[in-house]
């Protein structure tokens, strides 16, 4: 707690003991009565004076209907009909419901500062043969800055020297470390775990990795949820209107009919201006959503408003790219076909070869499926032909033979114009000029994709297809495989915009569809779908600008979390509305008809508000989802 | 606030901190108050203490000065950090 709310509480308390010292004393028959008055008038100025003297400065301000003046108009009547011990509850625990606010919204607030605790203070730099400690906002890109183990890596650059493990939790909630070395790139707001590294910074502060994830969640919250909204426009209505019904309440009943008594009706409505303070009802529902975006931030899923938080769980359909998405992006062989006289273990045996010295991911699945074991006495020259293969000469079968491993390119280069056309990757083969065959990749389908379908059954959504510009038969076999329910392969980019405006079309009303894509380029259908979610965000920039909920990890699964984080922040937040209206409609009517008194009316303020904010605060609780 | 048509006019984006606003409903009121203005589009997070203002360029100032007495007039503590 801070200062004010326990000097708060502490008034509180005063109000708490010098009212029961009231109520005793007026209990008790030979006390005068004016000394019972005289402590409840004590106990309603050190808890209420506040609350009625800014309700009087509003209303010079113009302002009428706040809460200041509906209490205060409502316990000041109260001690006018002589009750004033419920005049001094009212007070008191309107007084424990503004201080539970505040403790619940500071709680809430620094939870959700604490994940966001990857700003970084300063960054070392290397400046002429000095290390000097500057903002990470005069940092500029090219300067060389040290990380030691402990420190936040403030910049996102690329490693000089040095090598070390990284803890990305803060971005990804992953709890295993990633290693790094030199020139690999490294993210801002990630911890360097073990070894000191000097890195080249690529991007400056404003611009890096670390602000991105900043600015999107602090700006989260200003894109509002339709439940939001509803509420807020509800509260602008609902008072004025209990306002001038419990008006009404006072006036016409003593007038109509007989035998009422002013006394009684001024009371009813007196109980009604308890209730209609809208405050807390306000503020359960945004809180509930700023829990559940701030949650979601803890497990790696970055939500870029309460509005993606509440179409995602309205979700119907959902709609997943194919590679990088649902597949690795990795490659394991597919087809070898072969040319002329060659084997098929031939063809491979010689592409391993060439590929011996490749980094490249096809060149290394090629090595890896020969499996043999490459003699590297026999490689004799390789000259790699960037972007295009490479071609390597070396033994065999005791002849030197020149091989040309690529894309169609590099066989255009030699002279082969007509390689036949495949469309999935592949490395096409020449033997000393002449064409020899060709090897197709399909890449591989991520191990924690294969129970998504299933798990996304679980939480009723049936509707799942899968887009791709890959051939026809590749993407039956990923759909199949993932039991995919509708596939539609070889599109071209502007196909998938216009197949996610297809499935919009026919989807029920007040549902949404959902796109799941790698962000590096869908952008447009990420924008065109109801809700776009990026996948592999780290270190992704495209990804993090397009889309609307961004998955800071390349697990799929994560979308099933994502799934029930939104339902569980709209589900609090619907529940909240519901039982909020219906227990203070329910106490407007009990007390209009004079069932219910005034304390029914303070729990109906008060209590109800307490137990939305409690409500709300499990939003921020993702951990077993 | 003067109007001047209706023209597409360049539009300027800023975000602000809040301060000494304690009541979601307040700002809800204040949220909707700065929205009546011409050509401004606001949207107040209680929970972030932000606001964020879209208006015309050549009078981005002025609404700010507006916003901030819409604000102090629901709340009279209320400061928008400039």
């Amino acid at each position: 707690m801070t200062k004010k709310q326990i000097k708060e509480l502490r008034r509180i308390l005063l109000a708490v003991l010098i009212l029961a010292g009231a109520v005793l004393c007026d209990s008790m028959q030979d006390m005068p009565k004016f000394l019972a008055v005289f402590m409840y008038m004590a106990a309603y100025v050190s808890i209420g004076l506040e609350t009625v003297l800014k309700a009087l400065r509003n209303i010079f301000r113009g302002q009428v209907f706040d809460e200041c003046f509906l209490m205060s108009v409502a316990t000041v009547g109260a001690i006018f009909l002589g009750e004033f011990t419920e005049a001094n509850a009212v007070m008191i625990f309107y007084q424990i419901g503004e201080l539970f606010e505040d403790i619940a919204v500071d709680k809430s607030r620094k939870s959700i500062a604490e994940l966001m605790d990857i700003r970084p203070d300063y960054a070392n730099v290397i400046r002429g043969d000095e290390e000097v400690t500057l903002d990470p906002y005069d940092v500029q890109i090219g300067d060389v800055i040290i990380v030691k183990p402990g420190e936040k890596i403030p910049m996102d650059g690329r490693i000089i020297e040095g090598k070390t493990a990284i803890d990305t939790a803060a971005l990804t909630g992953e709890a295993e470390p990633r290693d790094a070395e030199i020139d690999d790139e490294v993210i801002s707001g990630c911890i360097n775990l073990s070894g000191v590294i000097k890195v080249q910074v690529t991007k400056e502060f404003s611009e890096s990795t670390v602000s991105k994830i900043l600015d999107l969640v602090e700006n989260a919250s200003s894109k509002k949820a339709n439940v939001e909204k509803f509420i807020t426009r509800f509260a602008r209505v609902y008072t004025p209107a209990v306002c001038i019904a419990a008006v009404v309440l006072a006036v016409l009943p003593p007038l109509v009919l007989p035998g009422a008594k002013f006394s009684v009706w001024i009371y009813r409505a007196l109980s009604f201006l308890v209730i209609s303070c809208p405050c807390a009802l306000v503020l359960s529902v945004p809180l509930a959503f700023f829990g559940g975006v701030g949650g979601a931030g803890k497990v790696g899923i970055l939500i870029k408003g309460s509005n993606y938080l509440e179409a995602l769980a309205r979700m119907e359909t959902v709609v997943f790219d194919k590679t990088g998405t649902l597949t690795t992006g990795a490659f394991d062989i597919e087809r070898i076909v072969t040319e002329g006289d060659y084997e098929e273990d031939v063809l491979l045996e010689i592409a391993a070869y060439a590929e011996s010295y490749s980094s490249h991911p096809v060149g290394m699945a090629i090595v890896h499926e020969y499996g043999l074991g490459i003699d590297f006495g026999k490689v004799i020259d390789v000259k790699e032909a960037a972007g295009r293969g490479v071609e390597t000469s070396f033994m065999y079968l005791d002849r030197e033979i020149t091989v040309h491993a690529g894309n169609e390119k590099l066989m255009w280069e030699i002279g082969l114009y007509d390689v036949p056309p495949v469309e999935e990757t592949c490395v096409y083969v020449a033997v000393d000029g002449d064409f020899a065959g060709y090897i197709t990749f399909a890449d591989r389908v991520k191990s924690d994709a294969r129970e998504l379908v299933g798990n996304l059954k679980k939480l009723g959504i049936d509707k799942t297809v899968m887009l791709t510009g890959d051939r026809e038969n590749i993407a039956e076999k990923v759909g199949d495989e993932l039991e995919i329910g509708t596939v539609y392969a070889e599109l071209l980019p502007q196909d998938k915009v216009s197949k996610v405006e297809e499935l919009i079309k026919i989807k029920s009303e007040k549902k949404s569809v959902v796109f799941v894509g790698d962000g590096i380029n869908d952008a447009p259908v990420l924008a065109r779908a109801d809700v776009g979610i990026a996948m592999g965000g780290l270190g992704s920039d495209a990804a993090i600008e397009a889309a609307d909920i961004v998955i800071m990890t390349d697990e799929p699964s994560k979308l099933i979390s994502a799934v029930k984080i939104a339902k569980k922040t709209t589900g609090i937040a619907r529940q909240n509305v519901v039982f909020a209206l219906a227990v203070k409609l329910g106490v407007l009517g009990l007390t209009a008809l004079g069932f219910a008194s005034m304390w029914a009316a303070i729990f109906a303020d008060v209590g109800v508000a307490v137990l939305c904010i409690l409500n709300s605060m499990r939003a921020l609780n993702v951990k077993n989802l | 606030m003067e109007v001047k048509g209706r023209s597409p006019k360049k539009k300027m984006k800023r975000s602000f901190k809040i301060e000494g606003l304690c009541c979601a409903n307040c700002g809800a009121k204040i949220e909707n108050n700065i929205n009546k203005l011409e050509d401004v589009t606001a949207t107040l997070s209680f929970m972030t203490q932000r606001l964020t203002i879209e208006a015309p360029d050549d009078k981005f100032d002025a609404v700010v000065e507006e916003a901030q007495r819409i604000a102090s007039k629901i709340e009279e503590d209320c400061v928008i950090v400039r």
